[in-house]
């Protein structure tokens, strides 16, 4: 983590939590790549999802990976650090730096755990400008990311749209469904039921609910997938053996793939900020907080936007990317919106989409023309 | 993105278009008419395309383009949200011609339309001597898979025009060169291949 730069913001304002609290001073963990220019005109800020982090582009800490969006961020790439002065923080009630449920109660010397007040994706959106403001940056040229970034994104528009020149909503909704809801309780309980919980003091106790936090992670992992995808890289191949075990190994392949998705994820993720970080998804619903009308919360909007979904994408369908482009619409706002053939389900976002690139790539092209930030091509 | 030569129908639609205006193009193909209102008369272009490669292909060379079709999705939109909406050779391949054109001008202070002129002579000779549904450059399709399903000829829609209480600002008939023609009404549904009207709401 000493890679990672760190900014305690909110000493003198607290920040006003959607839950009432205030909260101050607090963490942010950011990475930045590439500069700002002479008029702070090129500025990036990259949103991640529920379980990434600030890592886009270097190697995890923990794991050791590539970062997650290093196929779309890099020199010579669509998001150019050449050109570009890119940002990624953790979010609020992330656990790889920012300020979460791992972090210490300032009263008590202890860590928050489930003392820790539930955020908002509008709180992380706060957090995230407030950052912004302790970088001296007045503006975004664009704010980019999917899923739970994608909600970051449309928060930001509706939030800041004089700080948003354009934006990137990828396979995302205006609001998180009721199946998508029920998914994250699934995942939550698990990990409440874990003996080793304990009422989320598991680091006081020395335990760590690792099983309940890898059933989560497996059962959003099959989310994030289509029937397609998993059929194609497992069917019903064994693992390891050439007939049924009649036990409860794991004898398929798509089980053994599963399992190690979970338990890979234990080591990097912590139970409680996952508690938190799905609660502030179920929570979003950006049209409530406009009278119930989605396209009051983009009224007169100045942002260029650039919504992209994916065909097989179950989790966050094109029709809920198509509820946004409408509301964008009635409010006249500047928008394009591109659906992409692909059969990765929701994780498309995160590979390699040539047509994703493409679209990235053109809409960024017209914007910085506009931006004056020259060609980009 | 370069936008030198663009379809002479484009072209007169794009001449009636007042710079740095807003304008939408519905049914935008693959946006040369966008690029070039957008690069030679800096108008706040936006773009509306049925087919998704379409759209994909447009917003990837760097327009304002969403997918969707006129009879559906014009109505997402606020009243006078454009200066201009434009329909070009797609009027004909719309469900609800009347409604689209209700809608076109509810958004735009002006709409720009341009079609095939089904009364043209070839038209009317192929169909009337060679006992067979017409096929022109402007109606290059069998009748069987064709999307043009309300076509109309030049004298049609100045009665709808009529009949709906729009006013016709300009009215441009084109010949098979596609060059514009001067005659009287009668004569320009004759030999007319191809007509751009521009409207307003009276």
């Amino acid at each position: 983590m000493d890679r990672c730069h760190q900014a305690v913001l909110g000493r003198q304002r607290p920040l006003r939590l959607d839950c009432g609290v205030e909260l101050g001073p607090y963490r942010m963990a950011y990475q930045t790549y590439g500069r700002l220019n002479a008029d702070k005109s090129n500025a990036i800020l990259i949103c991640h999802a529920l379980t990434g982090d600030q890592f886009v582009v270097e190697r995890h800490p923990v794991t050791g990976k590539p970062g997650w969006w290093d196929s779309l961020v890099g020199p010579g790439k669509v998001i150019d650090p050449t050109r570009y002065f890119i940002i990624c923080a953790n979010v609020l009630g992330g656990c790889m730096g920012s300020t979460g449920p791992t972090a210490l109660e300032p009263a008590t010397g202890q860590p928050w755990n489930l003392r820790f007040p539930v955020v908002t994706v509008g709180d992380m959106v706060r957090a995230q400008a407030a950052l912004l403001d302790h970088l001296g940056i007045p503006d975004l040229f664009c704010v980019i990311g999917g899923s739970m970034g994608g909600m970051q994104v449309l928060e930001w528009t509706a939030s800041y749209p004089k700080r948003v020149f354009s934006a990137v909503p990828i396979a995302c909704a205006a609001r998180h469904s009721a199946q998508n809801i029920a998914f994250h309780e699934v995942g939550r309980q698990a990990i409440m039921a874990d003996p080793e919980w304990k009422g989320g003091d598991y680091r006081l106790h020395g335990t760590m609910p690792a099983r309940g936090l890898a059933v989560a992670r497996m059962t959003a992992h099959i989310t994030y997938l289509s029937e397609r995808a998993l059929q194609r890289k497992f069917g019903r191949s064994l693992q390891n053996r050439d007939a049924l075990g009649f036990g409860f190994d794991a004898d398929f392949q798509v089980e053994s793939y599963l399992r190690h998705q979970g338990s890979t994820f234990v080591d990097r993720f912590d139970a409680n900020s996952y508690l938190y970080i799905t609660r502030a998804m179920d929570y979003f619903d950006l049209a409530a907080a406009h009278d119930g009308v989605l396209a009051k919360a983009f009224t007169g909007t100045p942002t260029r936007f650039c919504l992209m979904s994916f065909t097989s994408d179950w989790l966050f369908p094109t029709r809920e990317s198509r509820e946004i482009v409408h509301a964008l619409n009635a409010a006249a706002a500047n928008v394009s919106f591109v659906e992409i053939e692909s059969d990765k389900g929701h994780d498309a976002f995160l590979l390699d989409e040539p047509e994703m690139f493409r679209t990235l790539q053109g809409f960024l092209q017209g914007a910085a023309l506009v931006r004056g930030l020259g060609d980009v091509s | 993105m370069s936008a030198a030569a663009i379809r002479v129908d484009l072209q007169l639609i794009a001449d009636m278009v007042e710079p740095k205006t807003r304008a939408l193009d519905v049914g935008c193909g693959d946006g040369s008419l966008l690029a070039y209102l957008m690069s030679f008369k800096r108008v706040d272009a936006r773009g509306m395309e049925l087919s998704q490669a379409g759209v994909n292909a447009c917003v990837a060379s760097g327009l304002s383009v969403i997918q969707g079709d006129a009879d559906a999705d014009l109505r997402d939109y606020p009243d006078d949200a454009f200066d201009y909406v434009i329909l070009s050779q797609t009027l004909q391949a719309t469900r609800e011609p009347r409604e689209v054109l209700r809608q076109m001008l509810r958004v735009g202070k002006r709409a720009i339309v341009s079609f095939p002129n089904f009364a043209h002579w070839q038209v009317r000779l192929r169909l009337v001597f060679g006992g067979r549904m017409p096929e022109t450059l402007s109606l290059p399709y069998k009748w069987y898979d064709t999307p043009n399903i309300h076509l109309c000829s030049i004298d049609d829609f100045r009665a709808l025009c009529r009949d709906m209480g729009v006013h016709v600002e300009r009215a441009i008939v084109l010949n098979s060169k596609s060059r514009p023609i001067h005659m009287p009404p009668l004569l320009a549904n004759l030999f007319g291949e191809q007509a751009v009207f521009m409207l307003r709401r009276d």
